[in-house]
């Protein structure tokens, strides 16, 4: 029974989403305010009871962590933006969650991005595997295979000359710009098609629900 | 070309996009009312993905962070489901967490759903363990290469982690043989390849939304992540391999006429483009 009422709910919501398609109208409106006072109210209290408890009040009371008092007193320091003449205080705990987010994304970045990425990007311009591979089972997919490394190598080259901005995009300069520039092109397709992949998915996973949960036609 | 024909391509090009909008919910609507059956090539990234479990052995133990909300549920819940039933299947434990707030619910739901078509068969605390969510993203990520029960006392339904035997053999990343990670966004997969994967030498496989593949596909490239499921059409395959239809198949064929439907609109308005810019000229 209460499952029955939480689709014909959900359902209804959904539509009333959806109406924004036609034009915005009140039901849109009435849905989307339920929708970010229920994400607001919930993201509240998944905090408290699998962040907050958990981690900083059960161990505090139970006597076992007493440095937990030092992010308690952060984290209050915090609610000072609330009283105008104190809300200086408020900058400490921010002061020191910028600085613990800043030193583990420098690391992050270079550890795991600019470093991997670089040396991923040193390849030598003919892949010997490729060339062995197609050798050894010519056709279609071995032949593309070859040409992995080449476009790697080349588009690389291109992509970074039409980011050397200190140098005039003209004569070879401007070729390989122009070609990096498509090549660019070609990366930002890509990315188009995937996002109308992903929005034509969240498209169906609504019409299905409404087809298969509350229609109970398929 | 007539003033007639020209007034009627104008009119075409600037066309009510409700038009659209209704040409596009048919395009999705009528394959999912009529389905018909498709036969998917499976893509390296896929068999990647599924090797990389079908590879471990019996008894072993996985950790999966399922990062993402009801917004990304079209992507990420198929593939949740999808990898459960496999690591199920292959008796893999299971050790589950989520960095979005919303993510827990989602998997409770994936659990609940293959825990019921296997017969109940999977106990909580022995074979499968849902640690909830934690806030601190990449603090929480970095943390978790140190000790999992320090991020996570309890797990998502508030029992201390001391009380579930499953946890007695977690200590922290090198306890997993293999990272699954299902993400659509910030902290996702980009996090846990630069944050966990290369400081703590993890073998991770990943499912991502379409959305993030482009950004992804460098990390595949680079060997920092050893397979992906790309978007529900990777979900498809994987479920083919799996020989298991489930939501991403079903979702397939909708998904496959609504790109035909765009692409054809795309080609239409670059034409009507180029033929009305020549009519001006002349």
């Amino acid at each position: 029974m209460m499952d029955t009422l939480w689709i014909w709910i959900s359902a209804a919501l959904t539509l009333m989403i959806m109406s924004f398609l036609y034009k915005d109208n009140p039901f849109f409106k009435i849905a989307e305010h339920l929708f970010i006072g229920l994400a607001a109210g919930y993201v509240i209290a998944i905090q408290f009871f699998n962040v907050f408890k958990p981690n900083l009040w059960n161990p505090l009371v139970a006597g076992e962590n007493w440095w937990l008092l030092i992010p308690l007193t952060l984290g209050l320091m915090m609610f000072t933006r609330f009283f105008p003449k104190i809300a200086w205080i408020s900058r400490w705990p921010l002061a020191y969650m910028v600085g613990i987010y800043s030193g583990l994304a420098v690391i992050g970045f270079t550890e795991g991005d600019l470093m991997r990425q670089v040396q991923a990007s040193v390849v030598p311009p003919i892949s010997v595997e490729a060339l062995s591979g197609f050798a050894g089972n010519p056709g279609v997919l071995t032949a593309l295979n070859m040409t992995s490394n080449p476009i790697i190598v080349f588009g690389l080259i291109c992509i970074l000359i039409y980011f050397f901005f200190s140098l005039e995009h003209r004569g070879t300069a401007g070729f390989f710009a122009r070609v990096g520039t498509g090549l660019l092109m070609v990366g930002f397709g890509a990315g188009y098609g995937y996002t109308v992949m992903t929005r034509i998915a969240l498209l169906i996973d609504r019409f299905y629900f409404l087809i298969s949960d509350w229609l109970r036609i398929v | 070309m007539n003033p007639k024909t020209l007034t009627t391509l104008k009119s075409l090009e600037h066309i009510d996009k409700r038009w659209i909008f209704l040409s596009v919910a048919l395009a999705v609507l009528v394959p999912l009312l009529i389905p018909f059956k498709m036969q998917l090539p499976v893509s390296q990234p896929t068999k990647n993905f599924y090797n990389h479990i079908e590879s471990l052995p019996e008894g072993s133990m996985v950790l999966l962070s399922c990062d993402y909300d009801p917004g990304s549920k079209a992507e990420l819940y198929p593939m949740t489901e999808a990898t459960l039933r496999h690591l199920f299947r292959r008796n893999i434990r299971i050790v589950i967490l989520s960095l979005w707030p919303a993510g827990p619910p989602m998997v409770e739901l994936a659990l609940n759903t293959i825990i019921e078509e296997r017969g109940q068969d999977k106990k909580y605390g022995v074979d499968y363990v849902n640690l909830g969510f934690k806030e601190g993203r990449e603090a929480v990520i970095v943390s978790m290469g140190r000790s999992i029960r320090d991020a996570f006392p309890e797990d998502y339904h508030g029992n201390s982690i001391s009380e579930l035997r499953l946890m007695s053999d977690v200590l922290n990343y090198s306890s997993f043989p293999l990272f699954i990670n299902l993400s659509v966004g910030y902290p996702g997969v980009k996090e846990y390849v630069q944050y966990a994967q290369s400081r703590f030498k993890l073998t991770l496989i990943a499912g991502a939304g379409a959305v993030s593949v482009p950004e992804l596909s460098a990390y595949m490239q680079s060997g920092q992540l050893s397979g992906m499921l790309m978007g529900i059409a990777g979900c498809a395959e994987y479920e083919q391999l799996l020989e298991e239809r489930g939501l991403a198949l079903t979702f397939m064929n909708a998904q496959s006429v609504g790109h035909v439907l765009i692409i054809l609109l795309i080609i239409i308005g670059n034409i009507l483009f180029f033929i009305i810019r020549r009519e001006e000229k002349i």
